[in-house]
């Protein structure tokens, strides 16, 4: 069962939704891309429904909403400290199925990884309901269904958004009541079901201990430039740094910080007195990739990479991640043989 | 049969004398030097048809179409016809051919409908240009370069249009990767500096090369989307002087700068010295004087917020003949 509204009426519910939540969805920032007169597609707050960008990808993932780019935890001065405080507001996203899929992944890193749950993540997503924005067909390099990643059901309302209006389908009691006024009709929203761009994920089992050391890496030393990009991008990617800032006027007063953070920065692992992990570019690339496609699942049970392919959108070197999981598929087929 | 010709009608129309005797040289504009391949091949044909089959491509992003003959002029202008309309110059009667060729073609580089750097549509902007200064017969020589990189080398032009980006950093974007300040120093002004995580800008050092915004990752860095221009003045080559074109005004708008260029041709109109063949606007300044040329054509132009204008100019070169400027006694 469904429901079809037209834009006006979408609104209203959008306008409904407003007085108690910050409703996000990804929207056209005009002239704000990297090149010139190129525009961003950016997670931001909306009024209306024809501000929602539905037929393109969004240039960075919405998990910036629940993860702050740049959060403050905390204000402290030589007497204590006090909570940052957040907004009154509940939080309402449009968001693709893909990117719900990657949510759990967020969810499972800052909540069931060891025994702490995070406390400011979760202060921020107990506040979010999902609306996903149907996906029948895949974008040019997306490989969510390679990533199983192409469907779910974990969503409060789907929407299947057009110029001539809104189809939709609830998951949740709210939802259907607020609906139940418009005009039914047979709405069920369709998932991808193949992508152009085929991945073959290894199996984790087949993952041995000579991928890490092996040749293939060293391209990305000369192809690589630790931009960050693919990264900062990623619906998955979660790390960041805990910094205290001191305020330079007071320095005995300030706040405690997070940012993001990236394996494919400089200073990512370097450690006190200089001494760093991961130099090269090449041992930047294995260790992202193999967190993906490896390290994630042997943990948690999953892939932590989800196919939405935003890296290899906006990789400067044209550096095609899903490519990367092909070759290292290749390279344990060819280990295989030669009896390694 | 010797032929009866008048010259300065013939350079008017844009051929040149040539030292071949009896044959001229058609100059085709081309602003901003993009054309299509339709227009490319009606240049081919006059220069099959007409000429020795050989073209010359100019610096200022024309062609000089070679040997054909003087008697022909009248036929190849109803060729040029087809260039004048199809490059959309302005021409009372196109059919007659170009109806100047003192202001020069207006030059640009590729700009941003292919270069990555670029921070505006250069061709669009050279266009404009063209539509309003031309035809002239004074000598003006003006060229659109999308950044400071200056691939069409503005700099040695009469007025050089240098692209600038207006960055604007949204401070809770930024991830302290310190990426636009390693780049900035690197290949721009160092005007970046890394602070408690995030970066302060110098503004009286940032030239607007928009380096930063390619290098943010998380794009805190972007560009605000109202165009912005630096305008350097006086540049030439020649045999007199040669120098570098000098910043006259920074941050502003096409707009301003349009209005300026036509101030200067009313300038020239006042100043020029009508007893010489023809008088170079950069050497009417330096007769004139800066401060005079900067009042004549800043009159009644009403300046955009944050723009910088220059209050001296100490342009540079070299003088060929030191008697020019060392008189003795």
């Amino acid at each position: 069962m469904g429901f079809k509204l037209s834009n006006i009426e979408f609104n209203d519910i959008i306008k409904e939704l407003s007085k108690n939540h910050k409703v996000y969805a990804p929207k056209r920032v005009e002239s704000r891309g990297r090149f010139s007169d190129t525009d961003l597609i950016l997670y931001k707050e909306i009024e209306a429904v024809e501000e929602i960008v539905y037929d393109k990808k969004s240039t960075y993932s919405p998990k910036e909403i629940i993860t702050p780019i740049t959060q403050t935890m905390f204000y402290f001065n030589e007497d204590g400290y006090k909570e940052a405080n957040i907004d009154d507001k509940k939080i309402v996203i449009f968001i693709r199925p893909c990117d719900i899929n990657a949510l759990r992944r967020l969810d499972t890193i800052f909540l069931k990884n060891g025994d702490t749950e995070d406390y400011y993540y979760k202060r921020l997503r107990e506040k979010v309901t999902i609306i996903m924005i149907e996906c029948k067909e895949s974008f040019e390099n997306c490989f969510c269904v390679s990533m199983k990643s192409n469907k779910t059901e974990k969503y409060d309302l789907a929407v299947r958004i057009s110029d001539e209006g809104v189809l939709c389908t609830s998951n949740t009691k709210e939802f259907t009541e607020l609906l139940s006024k418009y005009k039914e009709v047979d709405f069920k929203p369709k998932f991808v079901k193949k992508n152009i761009n085929v991945v073959n994920v290894p199996n984790i089992t087949d993952i041995n201990k000579e991928i890490f050391n092996h040749e293939m890496w060293d391209e990305f030393n000369a192809r690589c430039i630790a931009c960050g990009r693919c990264t900062t991008t990623c619906s998955t990617c979660t790390c960041f740094n805990t910094t205290d800032l001191h305020y330079d006027d007071n320095p005995n007063s300030g706040e405690r910080r997070r940012t993001w953070a990236s394996c494919h920065i400089d200073g990512f692992t370097t450690m006190a007195g200089g001494h760093n992990f991961r130099k090269d570019n090449a041992s930047r690339m294995r260790f992202k990739a193999m967190h993906k496609i490896y390290d994630y699942q042997k943990r948690f049970g999953e892939n932590m990479c989800v196919g939405c392919s935003r890296c290899d959108d906006i990789c400067p070197q044209y550096i095609k991640f899903s490519s990367t999981i092909n070759k290292i598929s290749n390279v344990l087929k060819e280990g295989g043989k030669d009896g390694k | 049969m010797s032929l009866d010709i008048n010259t300065k009608k013939l350079t008017k129309n844009a051929y040149r004398v040539t030292k071949n005797r009896n044959y001229t040289a058609l100059r085709v504009r081309v602003p901003g030097g993009a054309i299509n391949a339709e227009m490319l091949s009606i240049v081919s044909e006059i220069a099959e048809k007409f000429g020795d089959g050989s073209v010359h491509i100019t610096t200022r992003q024309g062609f000089q179409i070679n040997m054909i003959p003087l008697d022909k002029v009248d036929e190849v202008n109803k060729y040029a016809k087809k260039l004048i309309i199809g490059l959309e110059i302005n021409a009372v009667h196109p059919e007659n051919g170009y109806p100047a060729a003192g202001t020069r073609n207006v030059s640009g580089c590729v700009g941003n409908r292919e270069c990555p750097i670029a921070q505006f549509n250069t061709t669009d902007v050279v266009k404009r240009i063209e539509k309003i200064i031309f035809p002239n017969d004074f000598h003006f020589k003006i060229a659109v370069t999308g950044c400071p990189n200056d691939c069409i080398k503005a700099h040695s032009q009469d007025f050089g249009i240098i692209g600038q980006a207006d960055v604007e950093y949204e401070y809770s974007r930024c991830i302290g990767c310190n990426a636009c300040s390693k780049r900035c120093k690197k290949v721009s002004t160092e005007a970046l500096t890394p602070k408690n995580g995030k970066i302060i800008r110098d503004s009286r050092r940032c030239i607007g090369c928009g380096e930063c915004v390619l290098a943010c990752p998380t794009s805190a860095w972007t560009r605000n989307p109202n165009k912005k221009y630096k305008l350097v003045i006086m540049g030439r080559t020649g045999k007199i002087n040669p120098r570098v074109a000098m910043p006259f005004i920074e941050w502003t708008t096409e707009k301003i700068i349009t209005k300026i260029i036509l101030k200067t041709y009313e300038f020239v109109d006042k100043y020029i010295d009508r007893t010489l063949p023809k008088e170079h606007i950069g050497y009417i300044v330096d007769r004139v004087g800066f401060k005079e040329f900067k009042n004549f054509i800043l009159e009644g132009i009403e300046m955009n917020d944050g723009a910088k204008i220059s209050e001296s100019i100490n342009f540079g070169g070299y003088f060929n003949d030191k008697d020019r400027i060392f008189k003795t006694y």
